[in-house]
């Protein structure tokens, strides 16, 4: 365990580096898989292939994405963006099957009658389709959150620095306490972003906590 | 006033749910149309503030095609109070009632005041205001939904079962509340049952409507117990049964009326009631 004490700064560079390749990927997966699971959700006919084409994505391996990406859009594979752009790709397609799912688990008797009491479209989406999607779309993005997390080591391969660093070079030197090190890095920052999504879900969706039963009394039930 | 002239739809899978339907339906009453299931009693309503639009005919309020309004817009300004509340999950009590008034533009606090201001008119406490629906009683609920209804004082309040899935005894609390609610507001009200001793309690007119919302009698609960139009009217409404068959017995203080059960249910008093 000397290793990790000599170089825990190394360790905490590492970590932040990776820690902000993998939030803009999740926030950018995030945020594309929205209209895109949208779409997908009110186009019948288009639903199919978006969501067969974006789940495909997930099945291409990660390191034969990183090297072609690069050829395809022109820029270098040691470039940061590489690796981002490639995480993206997976997020969405985890991400939007879950927005998809979340907007379909929305009970229609309340679209209904969010519509019977004056809600346009837009601002029905917004204000009611969207928040009530919010836990299925949740539970998505933590699994998302998790897996990126867990990828983005795959970026040392083609010469992106983060955490993926410590297994590598903890291999080819022959130091376990590195690679170990890296892998509780990777482990406590998945874990603190799946606590901080956990957290955030609970604060945006405080109507959702507890969800199912309805608390009554039997007093209450005959007022 | 809200007239229906020669309505019909048809919904694309070919079901016939309106067929030339013809009603006028007067302002600052209640009118009750009640039918069995899937006779189209919903589809009548949601035409009136266009969340159905008819395939041929027109349907008018105060002698405007809804039509030619803005659907949106026109919802806005008619109450709907539907089964189970229909209220938003995601919203507290306060919210809810208050969601009209904020599409409207109203702010955040003017909006909460009002909704604390019907809390206090349908008779819910104000301790609730910050609950979310799943956290209330079905009864709760209703009130809630007939709260959000009332919040942007509509002209026009339609109701669709709004009482069917709450137990008896609360049921018939709302219905006198709502009883009550009308004295004081005065709204024209378009209240959708199944059940014919809702729609004769709570109706100045009643329409009595068979598959395709075919119009089997319509007038005022006296006039259809009085006449009803036929056997199945009759049948329907349960003139040969239960409450509404009463006969007279004799007894040594005078006459009174006697149930179908052999329940006394009052005294015959002579001259004008
Ligand atoms: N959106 C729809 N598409 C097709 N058929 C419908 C639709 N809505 C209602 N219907 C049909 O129209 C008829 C009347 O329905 P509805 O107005 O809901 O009846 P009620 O409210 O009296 O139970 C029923 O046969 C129902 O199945
Ligand atoms: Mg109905």
């Amino acid at each position: 365990m000397d290793w990790v004490s000599e170089n825990l700064d190394l360790i905490g560079s590492l970590t932040l580096e990776h820690l902000r390749q993998s939030v803009i990927a999740i926030a950018a997966g995030f945020a594309l898989s929205l209209p895109l699971g949208w779409v997908a959700w009110r186009y019948r006919l288009l639903r199919g292939w978006v969501i067969t084409v974006t789940g495909l994505l997930y099945t291409i391996p990660s390191l034969a994405l990183l090297m072609i990406l690069p050829v395809v859009a022109g820029y270098p594979a040691t470039s940061e963006t590489n690796l981002v752009i490639a995480l993206t790709i997976y997020a969405i397609a985890i991400m939007v099957r879950a927005v998809t799912d979340g907007l379909d688990s929305v009970d229609p008797a309340v679209r209904r009658s969010a519509t019977a009491v004056g809600y346009g479209a837009a601002r029905r989406f917004w204000a009611v389709d969207l928040p009530l999607a919010g836990p299925v779309i949740l539970a998505g993005l933590r699994v998302t959150a998790v897996s990126t997390i867990s990828l983005a080591t795959v970026g040392i391969l083609v010469g992106v620095t983060n955490l993926g660093y410590l297994f590598t070079n903890g291999l080819q030197r022959r130091i376990v306490p590195e690679v170990l090190a890296g892998i509780v890095a990777v482990a406590v920052i998945a874990l603190l972003i799946d606590l901080a999504l956990m957290a955030a879900g609970r604060t945006l969706m405080p109507w959702a906590r507890g969800a199912a039963p309805a608390r009554r009394s039997a007093a209450e039930a005959a007022s | 006033m809200i007239e229906f002239r020669n309505v019909t739809k048809r919904f694309p899978d070919g079901t016939v749910a309106v067929d030339s339907f013809d009603l006028v339906i007067p302002s600052r009453r209640t009118t009750v149309f009640v039918g069995s299931s899937g006779c189209g009693k919903t589809t009548l309503l949601r035409m009136i503030n266009r969340m159905v639009e008819p395939t041929s005919g027109t349907v008018e309020i105060d002698g405007e095609d809804v039509a030619a309004k803005q659907g949106v817009a026109l919802r806005r300004s008619i109450g709907y109070v539907m089964q189970n509340g229909g209220l938003m999950p995601h919203f507290t009590v306060a919210e809810n009632i208050a969601t009209v008034p904020r599409l409207n533009g109203r702010t955040r606090r003017a909006a909460r005041a009002r909704a604390l201001e019907l809390m206090d008119v349908v008779g819910l406490d104000t301790a609730m205001a910050d609950r979310y629906p799943s956290q209330l009683s079905g009864g709760q609920q209703q009130r809630v939904g007939v709260a959000r209804g009332l919040a942007a004082d509509p002209n026009i309040l339609l109701m669709d079962e709004p009482f069917g899935a709450v137990d008896p005894i609360v049921r018939a609390e709302l219905q006198r509340e709502l009883i009550r609610l009308q004295r004081d507001l005065d709204k024209t009200v378009v209240f959708v049952t199944h059940d014919v001793d809702e729609a004769f309690l709570l109706g100045d007119q009643v329409a009595i409507l068979a598959e395709g919302a075919r119009r089997l009698q319509v007038g005022s609960p006296s006039e259809i117990t009085e006449n009803p139009a036929d056997d199945f009217v009759a049948a329907f409404i349960g003139a040969d049964r239960g409450k509404r068959a009463l006969r007279v017995k004799q007894t040594p203080r005078g006459r009174v009326l006697v149930d179908a059960e052999g329940r006394t249910q009052g005294v015959l008093v002579e001259g004008e009631g």
